[in-house]
């Protein structure tokens, strides 16, 4: 079975399978946070350690880790269409920043909840929550260059160089518990050996990271139509849509 | 134009040197029209002086406090004065039009950025690292502290001048391009002010410091192996 890659790299066709996506993946996400949820709260139990406030991590860990997966996917459509010149690709990539941001601000939010009561701190300036910090400032000057740019095709060119020399701290942030003799944790899930948690808590804290997959897909996709309609509205199946809307 | 004109001629094509005779030229002309404006440059030198001056004023005259904020203080009034002076690097070349004739000149882009970088550095890099010790006893550091100081930023300022000019290059010619050259290239330099400010209290406290130059002298060697790239792809993308 082979997949048309190339069909779908078109505007036109694109907008139509992210249309179809959309409500799929919006819906799934909705859901599996409802379980998610139940799961943290209801099911999972306490820790031995460190007690209640450790349900942060439902919200905490999944936010983390879709803040610097989205920076990287953001990060693979750059490079694609830096070198192939794709259209779609700069789309997506502007798509997927502000959902990036969003979920870099809660990381950063739902730790200092979690810091305050386990470290007795909102904030310490400690390697991990620095570079995560980066992130976010990275994400906001990346929109904010999109913002300051009028012409379109030099705001996707200059964006996306800036989103691939940024992409040298995402590394730095998921390593940095290791490298660094940080006050965070280290990680508590690793493909090699058993995770270091109860599997209710797993499960939860899974069950919420596909949640935040499928929402930041969903609200991506959603956006991205917006930006191809706005892009491609000269064309005659923009305005054919539109003609057939109204 | 003229500087270029003289001292280079592309049709040479025997001339096994001639993409460092290039770079010569570029770094010998911002230079030489540097000499002719001190303005320009005086200024945020004269910047850096104060805004580091600010600080005792504002935190108080204590030589323990002063000491354990100094070395934060100098390399933080250095990347800021970096970046004053960075809207600049391309600018007036951009309004004249000369820059678009360097981009076409047969010489590679990597070669103006690089070379721009380096004259960038030795403009607002070299006088830093003069006026820094005077700061160092102003902020009552011992003499070894002082020196790690001068050291770091030796090794610390080119790698400002190198990641400015992609953030000089990305935001040629916008609305409000020097506040927006600093969202962008502040969150770069993190890791340059860690290592460098980092070597100097590794000095004061007695754990030493070579680690951390070590590790700044890395970063050196990695901008010094990307940023002119980017910022030559980011000047093509800018200029089209």
């Amino acid at each position: 079975m082979s997949i048309a890659w190339f069909k779908y790299s078109s505007p036109a066709t694109f907008y139509g399978l992210a249309g179809k996506l959309v409500p799929w993946f919006g819906w799934s996400a909705g859901i599996l946070t409802l379980i998610g949820l139940y799961i943290a709260f209801f099911l999972a139990p306490t820790d031995f350690q460190q007690g209640e406030a450790y349900r942060v991590i439902f919200i905490h860990v999944p936010a983390a880790w879709m803040s610097m997966f989205i920076y990287m996917v953001m990060a693979f459509w750059s490079a694609i269409g830096l070198a192939w010149n794709t259209r779609l690709s700069f789309m997506m990539s502007r798509a997927l920043a502000p959902t990036g941001a969003l979920f870099a601000f809660l990381s950063l939010w739902t730790g200092a909840f979690w810091g305050k009561p386990m470290w007795g701190a909102w904030w310490v300036w400690d390697a991990r929550l620095t570079s995560a910090l980066i992130l976010f400032f990275l994400y906001v000057g990346i929109m904010a260059l999109w913002a300051a740019i009028d012409d379109r095709r030099r705001g996707d060119k200059a964006g996306a160089l800036l989103i691939l020399v940024g992409a040298i701290n995402v590394p730095i942030i998921y390593f940095s518990v290791k490298w660094w003799n940080t006050l965070h944790q280290g990680a508590s899930i690793s493909m090699t050996k058993a995770p270091s948690m109860a599997s209710l808590m797993l499960w939860g804290m899974l069950v919420m990271a596909i949640a935040a997959w499928f929402y930041s897909i969903a609200v991506a996709l959603y956006r991205v139509r917006g930006i191809i309609l706005e892009r491609e509205r000269q064309t005659e199946w923009v305005k054919k849509l539109l003609e057939a809307r109204s | 134009m003229t500087a270029l004109a003289t001292h280079y001629d592309p049709t040479r094509e025997n001339d096994s040197f001639s993409p460092l005779r290039f770079l010569w030229t570029v770094i010998r002309r911002d230079m030489l029209l540097a000499a002719r404006r001190r303005g320009d440059w005086l200024t945020s030198q004269f910047f850096f002086v104060m805004v580091v001056s600010m600080f005792p004023l504002g935190i108080g005259p204590e030589p323990e406090v002063l000491r354990m904020v100094g070395p934060g203080v100098v390399w933080v009034a250095a990347l800021l004065a970096s970046l004053l002076s960075l809207p600049r690097l391309f600018a007036e070349d951009y309004r004249d039009g000369s820059l678009e004739q360097m981009l076409l000149s047969p010489e590679p882009t990597v070669l103006v950025t690089l070379g721009k970088a380096l004259a960038h550095w030795c403009i607002y890099g070299i006088p830093l690292l003069l006026i820094t010790p005077l700061l160092g006893v102003q902020f009552s550091l011992p003499a070894e502290a002082i020196g790690v100081l001068v050291i770091s930023l030796l090794i610390g300022t080119p790698i400002l001048s190198l990641l400015g000019s992609i953030g000089a290059a990305l935001t040629l010619g916008l609305r409000g391009g020097g506040v927006l050259l600093t969202l962008l290239i502040l969150p770069l330099y993190v890791p340059a002010l860690i290592f460098g400010a980092g070597a100097v209290d590794g000095a004061l406290s007695g754990i030493g410091y070579s680690a951390h130059l070590s590790l700044l002298a890395a970063f050196l060697v990695l901008t010094l192996m990307v940023a002119p790239w980017v910022a030559a792809s980011a000047l093509k993308v800018s200029i089209e």
